[in-house]
């Protein structure tokens, strides 16, 4: 038998049934509607709060990596990440020149010195040596002034940005911009002040820090030192090529045989991803568990209507096997008009749902996604012939003597 | 040449407990090619269920039954469609036409079922319907015919699939008796184009116009009379 012109003769008798019982069909279709405007809504929401994720995460510099001698976990030997080649600037220039999925590449170095203005202190101020590049590789924004600019860092130019609380302490009462302090005994003249950050990532703020052009530190407290290379990944979504493509140039870089291991690590604040990973995950996993609970709602309504259906259509499905419609013929026919229905309410569920996502917008970073709308289509014929086939087989397995005699 | 073939067919329904009724108790017909064939009987005496058995809608509790020699006492449901599309063209009391349909697509519809492309489908049908003198009437619904219109309609969709046997239960039954006179004489012509027709009634006069007469009681053959002169 041609399975073509069965399917073309299920969909006539389909949109016939549909069309007769007008009312019925709409009402039924309702819980479909609800059922995919709720997927298709749940969908974008979680799209928004990844996305709202990504914007925060970036904030807190979750999608910066940082090159160094030394892992920030792990109980490995102290003495062979000791032992380990200094990370140098050169590193950072290769970084630069080769990394395709990197937005910006900032070496720094850290050392403890005093921080003096007149006659205020700040004893343990963290003076650190890095490039113009360094606002980019990290989430903060300056209050006042602005950062080093590519001259100022490329020629070693004695000129500072400071903390907020290095601010704080050492011009409580006047304006820091323009004024020279001394970082362990050399000047520098002041050229911004950054947002204050606290919080809890302390340890990688720039509160209690004095940054100066990485060629200043180096003439001045010594270039022989480890360094730590800051880069900024172009999307928190592929953070794990990143680190891949930063594994190759940097081994390359250091001249590693393919037998040695890596002599250095990428370190991440895992933990910021991992705890905001999981928060998405359990709230998907509720939206998706109460938009399944509308959707099992609207099959079971779906099934409801076409057990009224077939029972309606008993004298009819019993001409059509006396003409010689076999079981599939009659099942495909019942499934047919179950998933039209469905996929009716789906498409119906869409268009309800576009403008809503649109009001969504307003709150949330998002849109509609392209396979939500496939996925909504999948879903709602998926429901119509889950629902629609216990109706159908029962229709296809009728005896068509007694259906033949029902009136 | 046999088309039908009956040898000690019974059937029994389990009427639940120790409830039965035997509707028919062993029944033995041939019928041949181009027989026009009337069964009788009274209600109760088995014919409708020998016409469901002989129109491969039931199957015997025992017995056998072959039709054009294949052996179909035992072929499943599928089976059964396959042979009723293909080799019975039915007419029913109540005509049974899908009420949503117009008069073509309901011809159409066993070659749906056989698998037929549109184009042969259409012409097939439009043929089928010109001979019972529809030709005027393909796009209308069952509910704008008459009675004796719609039958004509059923008798076209008996007739598409140029089966070997019609089945006609009662094709009178709910006509006016002229309009029953006149369907009685589309049969005969049908009849006359080399059909075979097993007609089943319970008027004389209906059962006058076929050429063999089987009367049926209390779920045996009582006689089966070739009619002469006709």
């Amino acid at each position: 038998m041609n399975f073509i012109s069965e399917i073309t003769e299920g969909l006539g008798i389909a949109f016939n049934a549909i069309r007769a019982n007008k009312m019925r069909s709409v009402l039924t279709t309702l819980g479909i509607v609800i059922g995919i405007v709720s997927v298709t809504l749940m969908a974008t929401a979680i799209e928004g709060v990844d996305r709202k994720f990504e914007e925060s995460a970036s904030a807190f510099g979750a999608d910066v990596l940082y090159i160094q001698k030394f892992p920030w976990v792990g109980h490995g030997d102290w003495w062979t990440y000791r032992n380990r080649k200094d990370i140098t600037v050169d590193i950072a220039d290769d970084i630069e020149r080769q990394a395709t999925l990197v937005e910006a590449v900032a070496p720094s170095v850290v050392t403890v010195r005093p921080a003096q203005f007149g006659d205020r202190v700040v004893t343990n101020a963290f003076l650190t040596g890095t490039t113009n590049q360094y606002v980019n590789t990290s989430g903060t924004s300056l209050k006042d002034g602005r950062f080093f600019s590519q001259e100022e860092s490329n020629g070693g130019r004695p000129v500072c940005v400071v903390g907020a609380n290095i601010a704080e302490n050492l011009f409580p009462n006047e304006d820091p911009i323009g004024k020279m302090i001394k970082v362990g005994g050399k000047p520098y003249r002041v050229q911004g002040v950054f947002e204050k950050q606290g919080g809890l990532f302390g340890i990688f703020t720039s509160d209690n820090r004095v940054f100066i052009p990485i060629k200043s530190f180096m003439s001045s407290f010594g270039s022989r030192r480890d360094i730590t290379i800051q880069v900024k990944a172009s999307s928190m979504a592929d953070i794990e090529d990143v680190k891949e493509e930063l594994r190759g140039i940097v081994r390359k870089s250091r001249m590693l045989k393919p037998s040695q291991a890596d002599d250095f690590n990428i370190n991440q604040q895992e933990l910021l991803t991992e705890t905001f990973g999981a928060i998405t995950a359990v709230i998907a996993a509720v939206g998706f568990f109460i938009t399944g609970l509308a959707l099992f709602v609207g099959g079971i309504g779906i099934m409801n209507i076409m057990f009224v259906s077939v029972t309606e259509r008993t004298k009819e499905i019993g001409i059509r096997k006396a003409i010689g419609a076999k079981r599939r013929t009659i099942l495909l026919q019942f499934l047919i008009e179950s998933s039209i229905i469905c996929l009716f309410g789906g498409l119906l569920g869409l268009i309800v749902a576009y403008p809503l996502s649109l009001i969504a917008n307003q709150i949330l970073p998002t849109a509609m996604p392209l396979e939500v709308v496939a996925i909504a289509i999948i879903i709602s014929l998926l429901v119509g012939v889950i629902s629609g086939f216990l109706p159908a087989y029962r229709a296809s397995r009728l005896n068509p003597v007694d259906a033949l005699r029902y009136e | 040449m046999e088309i039908i073939n009956l040898k000690q067919i019974k059937k029994i329904y389990d009427m639940g407990g120790a409830e039965e009724v035997q509707a028919l108790r062993g029944v033995d017909v041939i019928i041949g090619k181009n027989e026009y064939v009337a069964i009788m009987g009274p209600s109760g005496s088995g014919k409708s269920t020998l016409m469901n058995i002989i129109g491969c809608l039931d199957t015997p509790t025992s017995g056998l039954y072959e039709f054009n020699k294949i052996n179909v006492s035992e072929m499943n449901d599928d089976q059964l469609a396959k042979i009723r599309n293909k080799e019975i063209g039915f007419v029913f009391q109540t005509f049974n036409l899908l009420a949503r349909s117009n008069a073509l697509h309901n011809v159409e519809l066993p070659l749906i079922y056989a698998g037929i492309n549109k184009a042969t489908r259409r012409q097939l049908a439009k043929q089928a319907l010109d001979q019972v003198g529809l030709a005027d009437r393909m796009m209308h619904k069952p509910n704008e015919l008459s009675g004796g219109q719609r039958q004509r309609v059923a008798i076209a969709r008996a007739l598409v699939t140029n089966p070997s046997i019609i089945l006609a239960d009662e094709p009178t039954g709910n006509l006016d008796t002229k309009t029953g006179d006149e369907l009685m004489t589309l049969l005969a012509e049908v009849h006359q184009q080399g059909n075979t027709i097993i007609l089943v009634t319970h008027e004389e006069y209906i059962a006058e116009h076929a050429k063999r007469i089987i009367r049926l009681r209390d779920g045996h053959i009582e006689s089966d009379t070739i009619v002469e002169n006709r």
